[in-house]
């Protein structure tokens, strides 16, 4: 039996030291975030940490690279718009 | 003269050295620009772009500073693309005593000309809605403004190309050509460049270009770090800052002192300053002032105890003995103009400086009395 993660109210199934983005990917889901000035979709791009395209939010916490985070049966994930703070702006 | 001779060379593509191309050439004299890195590589790049009058109390600084921000609001327009932002600076004091006398300085600065209001603890959230409520209230200065530092260089320096100046970097000063006490012009790495008059704007650095003309200008390291957060929404709408830096930066002591200022910019990222310690040119990363850097952005601030830094940035502020930057002909060497020294608000101070420098050169009045930053007030 495959382990799941919440991703935007729906489960996504990974293998024990499977990366979010891998399996966000494995799921079909291609982008997860916009950008910040044009709201354009961005997923995986370089997949190694290096690029940052991938951010998304994982427990409240935005910014972080689906491409190097495991994935986690407690993760609840959510995709991210822009900085992912928008909340806070004044 | 040589057929190739400039008019004026001005040693450093810095702010200071940008400024004074632009308005060197816009008056039309011929300019060659040399520095031995790249455009605003060292003290210009390593600064936040501030443009202060609230800092400064009652003095030559500070009109300086006031005739200085007029003219950043000319070359916004004039030449632009540098992301000015006449954004205000609120200043913040955590005690009762230090709002007293925050809010004295500000009526000095007030009766100087500078635009001051007085903002009590309960209306501080009015202005920046997540400061930390615990302070005792603060001054806002509408006058504060921002620019991105090396775009302001950059901009300034592609201005003065169109108006006929040249710019080489990547070419060091080695010293420089005399005709009797007479400086005519520099020795560089690419040959030798004649010139009308040389304008030593070398930043940090000064000192040593002064030395090669057998002149000494007292200019001194004092190294500063700077974090970067990610890039955020706008959570911060002023340069914020403690009453503590005004005192910081005139301070003697060699010992680090840190002060909490936080800005935002227009890229999204959030700058948090300010630490001055005296190390030399030292530049290993210290853990412990970008510790104490955070925390104090973090008091004054509670929100962005939730944010990532991604990056921390360090540089040297040239500072004199007197804390005054030094700008004028110095008679021990004629032909040879110092603009340089400015410390940490040089970004600021850039513009007025290369105005003055060029109406010197030209021969004539300056609009500000210089002597106050003249170069062998040291001696």
């Amino acid at each position: 039996m495959s382990a799941a993660f919440e991703f935007d109210g729906r489960d996504i199934a990974f293998t024990e030291g499977q990366t979010v983005g891998a399996a966000l990917v494995a799921a079909g889901v291609r982008s997860w975030r916009t950008t910040r000035r044009e709201g354009r979709p961005r997923g995986v791009f370089c997949g190694i940490g290096i690029c940052f395209d991938c951010l998304v939010t994982i427990d409240d916490v935005p910014n972080q690279r689906a491409c190097l985070v495991p994935a986690d049966a407690d993760s609840i994930v959510r995709s991210q718009e822009g900085d992912g703070r928008g909340h806070l702006a004044v | 003269m040589p057929a190739d001779t400039a008019d004026v060379v001005v040693v450093g593509a810095g702010v200071v050295g940008a400024a004074t191309a632009w308005y060197a050439a816009r008056s039309g004299r011929s300019v060659t620009v040399v520095d031995r890195g790249s455009v605003a590589g060292g003290t210009t790049g390593a600064g936040e772009g501030n443009i202060l009058v609230s800092d400064k109390p009652p003095g030559a600084e500070l009109d300086l500073a006031r005739l200085s921000s007029a003219l950043w609001r000319d070359l916004a327009v004039e030449v632009g693309g540098f992301e000015y932002d006449t954004k205000g600076g609120l200043v913040v004091a955590s005690t009762p005593a230090g709002f007293d006398a925050l809010v004295a300085l500000a009526a000095r600065q007030h009766a100087a000309g500078v635009e001051t209001v007085v903002v009590p603890a309960g209306e501080l959230a009015e202005h920046e809605p997540h400061l930390t409520p615990s302070l005792a209230g603060g001054v806002l200065y509408p006058g504060d403004a921002q620019v991105q530092p090396m775009l302001a260089a950059a901009r300034l320096l592609r201005a003065a190309r169109t108006k006929g100046a040249r710019v080489r970097t990547g070419v060091e000063v080695t010293g420089f050509l005399r005709s009797g006490d007479r400086v005519t012009g520099v020795r560089t790495t690419a040959g030798d460049l004649p010139a009308g008059a040389v304008v030593n704007a070398a930043g940090t650095w000064g000192g040593e270009i002064a030395s090669l003309a057998g002149v000494d200008v007292p200019v001194l390291p004092r190294r500063g770090f700077i974090l970067v957060t990610e890039p955020l929404p706008r959570l911060v709408r002023h340069k914020v800052y403690a009453a503590e830096y005004v005192a910081d930066v005139a301070s003697d002591d060699a010992d680090l002192q840190t002060s909490p200022v936080v800005e935002g910019t227009e890229a999204g990222p959030i700058l948090i300053g300010a630490s001055r310690e005296r190390v030399g040119y030292d530049r290993t990363l210290s853990v412990r002032v970008l510790r104490a850097l955070a925390a104090q952005a973090v008091a004054l601030f509670p929100v962005l105890a939730g944010v990532q830094v991604i990056r921390a940035y360090r540089g040297f502020r040239p500072y004199c003995p007197d804390h005054l930057p030094v700008i004028g002909a110095d008679p021990r060497a004629p032909g040879l103009f110092h603009a340089c020294g400015h410390e940490g608000a040089g970004i600021g101070l850039a513009a007025a400086t290369g105005r003055l420098i060029a109406q010197l050169v030209d021969g004539d009045r300056p609009e500000l009395d210089v002597t106050p930053f003249r170069p062998e007030r040291f001696a």
